[in-house]
């Protein structure tokens, strides 16, 4: 005791216990909301349990099970498609933008502002606003077709469209990659480009041996993050399609969440969860082994 | 020829290029460019005017092909239609009183952990750090089903408790991580003399630090505002009565009760817009810290 009061009165002990006074939050929120939860989960993802009768130990059937679900490799064809064709394209596209706008082009705030505000419509007013946008007899999307002679789609009835149409959806989102990665182009010392053009550069030279690289470590984060966004989409499959035509919008979390929330599927759930956070954890991995060797840090 | 090329020849002095012919090449490629600008912001409009101009028609002209852009006439009462005919105004005060709520807890909470973490140095410091940057990558996808669990166990359910409790538990994980970068960024000087003036650290904390922190505090605070304002996940799994509802799960249940038969469109955007409006408001409001964030959010990550 008396050696607890001794260390308290040094300085070193009064900070350590100011210190954990005020980060005492979070450490309760880890704990309550995070550390509980995620070890719920893992003993949920061995149980067979609907809320309702008492848990019961099913092994690893829960993952056995996974392995013979049509739904479960459906939904991940869905999430998967959907990534790997919207996260790159958004980033190309907003990319570009962000080039075009970092040249001293007449009322940049204006365009910047243009842009970027689609991606702050709430969710589920995008959702809908989308529904009828894309509406095959009444849209505006078919009526543009329809002016320049194009037949009609049915983007939300036929599973083919389905898909493509929500990743459409998800382009109108780019405005927030592309404000950051014009902060990021603006932030690059000239005296990099005027190097460069001595050394006999032209612009695509430029593009590629000055500015990706100097970009590389914002390019790389939005990659991650885009790939760990968009394999939790839910609210467009869920709101808009419902998951259907025939299964063509199922993504990995509504199929999840009807195990959970509609089937109470509680522990299958739970492994689902989890094969996902394994498939996201792989894949960010995957990425830093693969091209995080090649990001420049040093001059950030 | 590429954007930066063409920015970065903006400051030459035109003159002094060798290649003739370059300065009028040049000229028509900045001029592609605003074209495009143009043209792609257009497109990017095109949703949004197509929302607020089918706010605005008569319900038989919402079903006419090819459709008017310009509604004629304008019928502002769909906007009376659409608050009233499920309770718009319930749903407001709701995600309003969501949103007060949260602001309290996380900025508060947040800025309290982030002090901890940018200026007191204790043992085991660091390793708190990387769990707050590590919670901050795990997938929300995992914690759902058990918080829910949870929540269902504390008796929660169909109450505003799991959409704001949480947050006064550490204020998001997001937040302190901002708010410790900006802090470390004020001098520690200032600091400094208000400790020999006898202040205490939480002295120091409330009345120096926050006040000077007030730029990412407005930051942290517009996240906030759009995170609960457009939050549809958790008010969907735990709110169910109807007097409950925040305005994101009012216009669901609104479109899937206007499914049924033919759907009012004309309402169904009227509510849409009505509720992307606030949205739209606080973001020119505030557009210059809104900027900043989204950036310190993407570069500094």
């Amino acid at each position: 005791m008396t050696a607890i009061i001794a260390w308290l009165r040094k300085p070193a002990g009064r900070r350590n216990v100011t210190g954990y006074i005020f980060i005492a939050p979070f450490i309760l929120g880890f704990l309550l909301w995070f550390l509980i939860p995620a070890l719920t989960s893992v003993w949920l993802a061995f149980q067979k349990w609907n809320m309702i009768k008492p848990p019961d130990f099913v092994g690893l059937d829960n993952f056995r099970r996974l392995l013979s679900d049509k739904l479960f490799w459906q939904a991940l064809k869905v999430t998967a498609m959907y990534t790997a064709i919207s996260v790159p394209l958004s980033m190309v596209l907003a990319f570009s933008l962000a080039l075009l706008m970092n040249t001293k082009v007449r009322g940049i705030t204006v365009f910047r502002t243009l842009y970027y505000l689609p991606s702050i419509v709430p969710a589920v007013a995008n959702a809908v606003l989308w529904a009828w946008f894309l509406n095959s007899d009444f849209g505006l999307l078919n009526a543009l077709l329809h002016a320049i002679g194009l037949p009609k789609v049915l983007w939300l009835q036929k599973p083919e469209w389905a898909l493509p149409a929500l990743i459409l959806m998800s382009l109108w989102g780019l405005g927030g990659g592309m404000v950051i990665f014009l902060a990021g182009l603006q932030g690059i010392p000239n005296e990099f480009y005027e190097a460069a053009e001595i050394d006999g550069a032209g612009p695509w030279a430029k593009l590629w041996h000055v500015t990706i690289p100097l970009m590389s470590p914002i390019i790389f984060f939005s990659l991650v993050m885009g790939i760990i966004g968009t394999f939790q989409v839910f609210t467009a499959g869920y709101l808009i399609t419902n998951g259907g035509p025939q299964n063509a919008t199922l993504f990995y979390v509504l199929y999840l969440w009807r195990n959970a929330f509609q089937y109470l599927e509680m522990g299958y759930a739970a492994a689902l969860a989890w094969v996902l956070f394994f498939i996201i954890m792989g894949l960010t991995a995957f990425i830093f082994k693969g091209i995080g060797s090649r990001v420049y840090y040093e001059w950030v | 020829m590429t954007a930066t090329d063409v920015r970065h020849s903006a400051g030459d002095s035109l003159g002094t290029h060798a290649v003739s012919g370059r300065l009028s090449r040049r000229w028509l490629s900045r001029g592609m460019i605003w074209v495009v600008l143009v043209v792609g912001s257009l497109v990017m409009m095109l949703p949004l005017l197509w929302m607020i101009s089918s706010s605005l028609k008569l319900e038989q002209k919402v079903f006419q092909f090819p459709p008017q852009l310009i509604p004629n006439p304008f019928r502002l009462a769909n906007y009376v239609d659409a608050l009233t005919y499920k309770p718009f105004f319930t749903y407001l005060k709701n995600t309003v009183f969501l949103v007060l709520m949260n602001q309290l807890a996380v900025l508060l909470v947040s800025s309290f952990c982030a002090y901890g973490f940018a200026r007191i140095r204790f043992a085991g410091r660091d390793l708190w750090f990387t769990i707050v940057l590590a919670t901050m990558m795990v997938p929300y996808v995992v914690m759902l089903v058990p918080q829910f669990v949870i929540f269902t166990r504390l008796r929660w359910i169909d109450t505003f408790l799991p959409l704001i409790v949480p947050h006064f538990f550490g204020g998001g994980a997001f937040n302190i991580f901002l708010l410790r970068q900006f802090f470390r960024t004020i001098p520690e000087e200032l600091a400094d003399a208000a400790r020999i003036d006898g202040c205490s650290e939480f002295g120091i904390y409330w009345r120096i630090m926050l006040p000077l922190a007030k730029p990412a505090l407005i930051t942290v605070a517009i996240f906030t505002f759009f995170g609960t304002w457009n939050d549809f996940m958790g008010p969907l799994l735990y709110l169910n009565s109807p007097g409950k509802f925040t305005l994101s799960v009012g216009l669901a249940t609104f479109r899937s009760a206007l499914a049924v038969g033919r759907t009012r469109w004309d309402l169904l955007m009227a509510f849409s817009t009505a509720m992307t409006l606030p949205v739209v408001v606080v973001f020119f409001l505030a557009q210059r810290y809104f900027v900043q964030g989204v950036v310190l959010t993407g570069l500094k990550g």
